[in-house]
């Protein structure tokens, strides 16, 4: 720590908060570092409009009749969540965050391969928001997060061109988040930074960044013909004009469902790097967790047929996606079960980020299994459509993907701002986050299971003790997400100083001094060991 | 100045320098796959539906100027690939009378798409044309309007080139795209351009060629 003191006070060596103080110091920024946080502020205020939205959501189906919202105000609440949270939050959460401060200085590189596009990327991000807020405040789009046609195109009243437009441009940032990314890892390891000694957490990166580039222009170019349909009124899918509203469809799930798989997959990359380090051993499987990253990127691609189960689909595609959809599995499961043995005889602490990471496999196990059934043709055919699927997805991407992200936020908070937090109140946060996420979905499974279908607010009185389960939990869970506000943001101004390494990890990052100096590395790291390489024999890095 | 290219952060040597830009492009190129890709496959998906309404229609279209526009095009990407083999060898005024010559192609093929959309104006095959629309049967027309959002897709592309190559012309005539120090800005808008042409090679058949 004496080290990366005088380091930190010498001028070349100044950390990357210091740099400059302007307001226009961070909006012309190229350091990836400091890119990474201005999307951190974003996507930390898009995580509240869309918390919001759901909030209103729970509210309303506290009562049986729908009481606080209208049928279109309702329609409205939901598909603000579903776009804000997918696009605004899910999608750049952490790969642009995390991914973006930590892949250079885990691979040993002084940025991303092209700074300017990065920077970008941003600056779309933030147009993109724009036009979402602008939809929301004239009026709100009822077409769902799907904007299926032809009610997209003929039929729904809201602001649909706007929410189209906002889509279409979050689109290309996640195009220039992906293809920097690739190029990145290609072009900047530094020496000794083999394939094989890469951290888990940029092989996930790296599947997830060829997904962002092969999947987003579909969807790009899918949304430019509905633009085109709805602002002009020509035919392209209308089934009057001979379109084909099953033809919206695979085109729309050849992007949404890869997009899932965006969603989780850097989870997966943030779980091998937590566990490691709570468990302070090797990873076990190295080549196992690496592939089957790529696997799923892959096989991701095979899959989208499962969303039109019951839409008309062929029976024999369906049944080849059923196949396919089931065969993910496979990778998920060789993650899981690699965690899990990697923990085995672990010296484990339980700090904030391990519990994070514990729920994150809990949840994902759920979801996946359930998933599988959802994969199962039979069972989709009678749950689908309904709270089953709801539940399912909620349990991958709340419980997987933005539990990992909290875990993420966790682990490397020392690192980003070089101070620590209540470590206590960390811990009070993951089980509150736990206990809250499950009381409010796992209620969703069963109201699925028994035909409480999705997007109607009016229900039969008989699902009301479920619905008032399911929104009791979420007020559990809003205080669980609220919490971090408080400590974390306390912690910049009283928080230790964190030191170069607070857990005792391997990786280039905490070799840095924390906050990270502007430069990362003061000369070129060499790296001669492997990956995950516990216990830490050089002292310096350990407390 | 030397001849060697300038290496700016975060790389440290040339050759990695232009390998990331390289590798950059191409990724750019394969979304762009991925965009008229998913696109084809629409409107292969509408030819299936409605063949013999998709078939009217293609007929309806000006082969022949449909096929001229294809040897224009084809020709600007001999122009753009011979720019790029002289800048390799520092040949700036040849270079620059390369690229005038493929932005001058490019004028030429948006200025002949333009007197065919025209033309589809005049027989009322567009929409808005006001008129009797000869293209009455549910497929028919939607089989055009595929045809016109991809045509235009493709020109707001081919505009998009077009700029990027008077700016890259413009820049090598005033040396502040040295060569043959920056030849790889020439190769890689060069790489773009022929992706145009690719992207092209396959709406021709598919709208104009199978009828």
């Amino acid at each position: 720590m004496t080290v990366g003191a005088t380091l930190e006070t010498s001028p070349e060596r100044i950390s990357y908060l210091r740099a400059g103080y302007t307001l226009w110091s961070w909006l012309t920024t190229t350091d990836h570092k400091r890119i990474a946080v201005l999307y951190l502020y974003s996507i930390t205020a898009f995580f509240f409009v869309g918390g919001i939205a759901a909030a209103l959501i729970r509210l309303d189906l506290a009562t049986p009749g729908g009481d606080l919202l209208s049928n279109e105000g309702y329609n409205r609440a939901f598909t603000l969540h579903g776009v804000v949270m997918v696009w605004f939050f899910l999608i750049p959460s952490i790969p642009a965050t995390f991914g973006n401060f930590l892949i250079p200085l885990m691979i040993g590189a002084q940025d991303l391969a092209f700074p300017r596009i990065n920077l970008a990327s941003w600056y779309l991000y933030v147009l993109a928001g724009m036009f979402t807020l602008y939809a929301v405040v004239i009026g709100g789009v009822d077409t769902g997060w799907t904007f299926y046609t032809p009610l997209s195109t003929l039929f729904a009243n809201g602001y649909v061109v706007s929410a189209l437009l906002a889509v279409i441009v979050v689109g290309f940032s996640s195009i220039f988040t992906g293809l920097n990314f690739i190029v990145t890892v290609h072009k900047l390891r530094c020496p000794g930074m083999t394939w094989s000694r890469l951290p888990l957490f940029v092989w996930s990166l790296y599947a997830t960044a060829i997904i962002l580039v092969l999947a987003t222009p579909v969807l790009t170019m899918l949304l430019i013909l509905v633009c085109v349909e709805r602002v002009f009124g020509i035919g392209i899918f209308n089934p009057d004009l001979g379109g084909d509203p099953l033809l919206y469809q695979h085109l729309f799930w050849f992007y949404s469902h890869p997009a899932v798989y965006i969603m989780v997959l850097p989870a997966f990359g943030v779980l091998s790097e937590l566990v490691t380090a709570a468990a302070r051993k090797r990873i076990f499987g190295y080549w196992f967790i690496a592939y089957s990253s790529v696997a799923i990127a892959v096989i991701g691609f095979l899959v989208w047929g499962h969303h039109m189960f019951v839409a008309g689909e062929s029976m024999y595609a369906s049944a080849v996606f059923s196949f396919l959809s089931i065969a993910v599995a496979v990778p998920s499961g060789i993650k899981v079960y690699n965690w899990i043995a990697t923990l085995y005889k672990g010296s484990i602490s339980l700090d904030p980020a391990f519990l994070f990471a514990m729920g994150f496999i809990g949840l994902f196990v759920i979801g996946g299994l359930t998933g599988l059934m959802l994969a199962m043709i039979a069972v989709d055919v009678h749950v689908h459509d309904t709270y089953f699927v709801v539940a399912h997805f909620h349990y991958i991407m709340v419980g997987g993907a933005v539990t990992a992200f909290f875990g993420a936020l966790h682990f490397w908070w020392p690192k980003i701002t070089g101070r620590m937090y209540n470590i206590t109140w960390g811990r009070i946060t993951a089980a509150l986050i736990f206990l809250g996420f499950n009381l409010t979905f796992f209620p969703q499974f069963i109201l699925g299971y028994l035909g409480m279908p999705r997007r109607y607010h009016v229900y039969p009185p008989e699902f009301q003790v479920l619905h008032v389960l399911s929104s009791a939990g979420a007020s559990i869970l809003a205080v669980g997400y609220l919490l971090p506000f408080i400590y974390l943001l306390y912690s910049l101004r009283h928080g230790q100083p964190a030191g170069p390494n607070p857990w005792g990890a391997t990786g280039l990052e905490w070799t840095v001094p924390s906050p990270p100096p502007k430069q990362n590395f003061a000369e070129m790291p060499i790296v001669t060991r492997p990956p995950y390489d516990y216990p830490i024999r050089d002292p310096m890095s350990r407390e | 100045m030397s001849d060697q290219p300038a290496v700016h952060s975060p790389y440290l040597e040339a050759a990695q320098q232009r390998e990331a830009d390289f590798l950059g492009m191409y990724i750019f190129l394969a979304t762009e796959i991925m965009l008229f890709g998913g696109f084809l496959a629409a409107v292969y998906v509408v030819r299936v539906l409605h063949p013999q309404e998709a078939s009217e229609t293609a007929q309806q279209l000006n082969l022949w100027l449909g096929s001229f526009n294809t040897a224009v095009l084809l020709t600007s990407s001999l122009s753009m690939a011979l720019a790029v083999q002289l800048s390799r060898e520092a040949k700036r005024r040849a270079v620059v009378i390369r690229l005038c010559l493929t932005m001058a192609l490019g004028l030429a093929f948006l200025t002949i798409k333009g007197v065919e959309y025209y033309q589809e104006y005049r027989e009322g095959l567009m929409p808005f044309s006001g008129g009797l629309n000869p293209l009455s049967k549910p497929g028919e027309q939607l089989f055009f309007n595929f045809y016109l959002v991809g045509t235009s897709l493709h020109a707001l592309h081919l505009m998009i080139g077009i700029a990027l190559v008077s700016v890259l012309a413009w820049r090598v005539a005033r040396s502040e795209t040295p060569l043959p120090r920056r030849a790889v800005t020439v190769e890689l808008v060069g790489l773009y351009w022929h992706l145009i042409d690719v992207v092209w090679v396959f709406i021709y058949p598919i709208f104009y060629l199978a009828r």
